[in-house]
């Protein structure tokens, strides 16, 4: 039995479990909405932006989405908004209240 | 066609792995276990196996090393006594709570200190709460035909567990003694291909072991790893009655010597057993209606079917090899007990703390048990509960 | 109990007694007994007292003490006599083999009133003669087989050929050497 992890909550019982906690399966932590735990968002001012694409690598929720070379709007669903874009960005243009 | 041998128990116990071929065997050596990685290291060297054979630098590496081969797919085991497996705590844990299937091949030694090489249980004893199978051999036939059914229990679907094949350090695991080896090709057949249904190293379903578990989780994982044992009673009696068609030899949860209508019984692990039924045939010779249970099953414990074997006792001396500083006995003492008090058990029974450290069990000695056991019937009272045999005082 | 020999042995570390009771298990093996041999075990130090113990039946060992009151004991080191108490036990319808260049009579007032058989071997000088160097257990291993009454000696000899054939494949040079000390020792023991 792999562990169908849109099963698992709070309600779970123990039968529902893999034996062993086993997670089977790739790529879950897209399924969770880990974005929820910020307090503080970074704003994306696209005029500013030259897109060196500094903020992508450095961001630790992979949240900053890159289509054509090109960054696009944060996804706000896994950012937890830590603000290490903001201090990587050289143009100003990511904000957030209290980073700088 | 079965063999006729004369080897030591580690002997028997390297062969049985030589004949199982497993795919990892991390090792690090402590007396008296060493002899296994070692005679196994030589089988590696000579290509009588495709193990992955890695000396690794300590026990905590070992038994992760093992941990981590099984969690990739691998059949894996180690090999340890007493400190070594002290050593594993953490792991031990680890193992069994990822539902791993490995194997430990654990040669009983005390834990110091005062530091001490000889044989006492208190090493697996301790590590009796840490979710994994242990089984005990009471000679060098028993811990060979134990290893051998190991994988099949610890691997069935139904419990994924790991599982500990115990055997007496020095005692058995030293000693020469005559034992009869199956063919290679019977016990290949016999124990079959690892086929794990998830794995790590299997490219079509990533998967990630051992995630972190809040305390949301946490207690159902635990129910969930109960679950598994409770399935092993079954799986080792199904396990046993195949292996009786290879081999001719019975084996159940425990054995029971010459119970059928003995009112002073004794319950006992490891190679003590052996010299207790010697004494029981002697006593019995002279008319007295003594027997023997020999806990081969020690986790999960046949709490019930202990009881039932014990039902028509009058007085029990339940035997631990170990100390549990409980101020009234030992871990066997304290199950043995439990399940005598749930059947509603009349008997009276006394829980006797022998053999530390290697102290020497003669076969005069468990006579005096079973003379102290008829002392107790006669004094219709326990008397003391929680007594030493062969102490000096 | 039927035919039930136990044997004790008494040497001291890197002398080979464990491995003679080893090989003594191995050949009675060979001519069908049921068979135990174990030494007892503590730190190994070389020339610290150690002993080992055979049991060798017709019928299952289930026992697994240490011997306490064996019919034989085998000493490998005549200097543990002073040491040890050698015949703790010992039974006085069996025997005690002492390896010594001594005569028994010299022997006999240091086993504290025995009144069984007393065997001696001068292991040292058959070793010499025929292996080259000092190896105590193998001259002993053909003694106690003799005095105990183990095993016919043409059985015993072509059990331990075939035992040495297996154990010195890589050097067949040592296999004469050692069949020969065993050969004297058969007769030298008295």
């Amino acid at each position: 039995m792999a562990t169908d992890i849109s099963k698992l909550g709070l309600k779970t019982k123990w039968q529902d479990l893999t034996g062993g906690m086993i997670v089977a399966g790739a790529g879950t932590s897209r399924d969770f909405n880990t974005g929820e735990w910020s307090s503080n968002k970074p704003q994306f001012i696209e005029e500013k932006c030259k897109q060196c694409l500094l903020c992508v690598p450095v961001c630790p929720d992979s949240s900053i989405p890159v289509k054509d070379g090109k960054r696009g709007e944060f996804d706000y669903k896994h950012c937890k908004g830590c603000g290490i874009c903001v201090k990587a960005c050289p143009f100003g243009a990511i904000t957030m209240e209290g980073v700088k | 066609m079965a063999k006729r041998d004369r080897l030591s128990g580690n002997e028997a116990v390297a062969i049985a792995l030589r004949q199982i071929n497993p795919d990892v065997f991390p090792a690090f050596p402590i007396t008296p276990s060493t002899e296994i990685p070692q005679y196994f290291a030589s089988f590696a060297a000579d290509g009588l196996v495709d193990t992955e054979f890695i000396p690794v630098e300590s026990e905590h590496s070992s038994m992760s090393a093992a941990i981590g081969a099984s969690a990739a797919g691998a059949r894996s085991l180690t090999a340890t006594s007493s400190c070594g497996l002290a050593y594993m705590w953490e792991e031990l844990y680890i193992a069994a709570s990822n539902r791993l299937p490995l194997a430990l091949a654990l040669v009983n030694r005390a834990l110091s200190g005062p530091i001490n090489i000889n044989c006492d249980h208190s090493d697996s004893m301790g590590a009796r709460d840490a979710g994994w199978i242990q089984v005990y051999a009471e000679n060098n036939q028993e811990a060979y035909d134990n290893m051998v059914q190991a994988y099949r229990i610890s691997e069935h679907k139904d419990v994924r567990l790991p599982i500990m094949i115990c055997q007496d350090g020095f005692i058995t695991s030293h000693a020469v003694e005559n034992i009869e080896l199956l063919d290679d090709f019977e016990v290949k057949n016999f124990v079959g291909e690892y086929e794990p249904e998830n794995y790590l190293l299997n490219p079509e379903c990533p998967m990630a072991v051992g995630p972190y578990s809040v305390t949301d989780y946490y207690m159902e994982a635990k129910r969930n790893q109960a679950e598994g044992m409770k399935h092993v009673p079954q799986v080792v009696l199904d396990v046993a009655k195949e292996f009786q068609e290879i081999s001719g030899r019975e084996y159940g949860l425990f054995e029971s010597y010459r119970m059928e209508d003995a009112k002073r019984a004794v319950v006992m692990i490891g190679s003590a057993a052996g010299t207790a039924k010697d004494a029981i045939d002697r006593l019995r010779e002279q008319g007295e209606k003594v027997g023997l249970i020999k806990i081969r099953l020690f986790r999960p414990f046949p709490a019930k079917e202990i009881a039932e074997a014990l039902k028509n006792a009058e007085a029990v001396a339940i035997m631990d090899r170990a100390e549990g500083y409980t101020n009234h006995g030992g871990p066997l003492g304290a199950d043995v007990m439990a399940a005598l008090f749930r059947a509603k058990s009349t008997a009276y029974a006394i829980n006797i703390v022998y053999g530390l450290g290697g102290r020497d069990v003669r076969v005069e000695d468990m006579e005096k048990v079973f003379a102290d056991l008829k002392q107790v019937i006669d004094d219709n009272d326990a008397g003391e509960t929680y007594r030493y045999m062969g102490i000096r005082e | 109990m039927s035919n039930h020999t136990e044997i004790r042995w008494h040497g001291r570390g890197g002398q080979g007694a464990k491995t003679a009771a080893l090989l003594l298990a191995d050949v009675a093996f060979q001519t069908g007994k049921y068979v135990q041999g174990f030494p007892e075990y503590g730190p190994e130090r070389m020339g610290a007292p150690i002993t080992a113990y055979n049991r060798i039946s017709d019928t299952v060992i289930r026992v697994h003490s240490n011997i306490y009151d064996p019919q034989y004991v085998v000493v490998v080191d005549e200097s543990l006599l002073e040491s040890v108490d050698v015949t703790s036990g010992l039974k006085e319808d069996g025997a005690i083999l002492i390896n010594t260049e001594r005569p028994r009579e010299e022997i006999v007032p240091h086993l504290k009133g025995y009144k069984g058989k007393v065997y001696t071997i001068d292991a040292k000088k058959v070793s010499l003669a025929t292996i080259g160097r000092y190896f105590p257990n193998t001259p002993l291993l053909a003694a106690i087989v003799k005095v105990a009454k183990i095993m016919d000696e043409e059985t015993f000899l072509k059990e331990m050929r075939a035992s040495f054939n297996h154990k010195f494949a890589s050097k067949p040079e040592v296999i004469e050497g050692n069949m020969k000390a065993l050969e004297m020792a058969l007769k030298e023991v008295q």
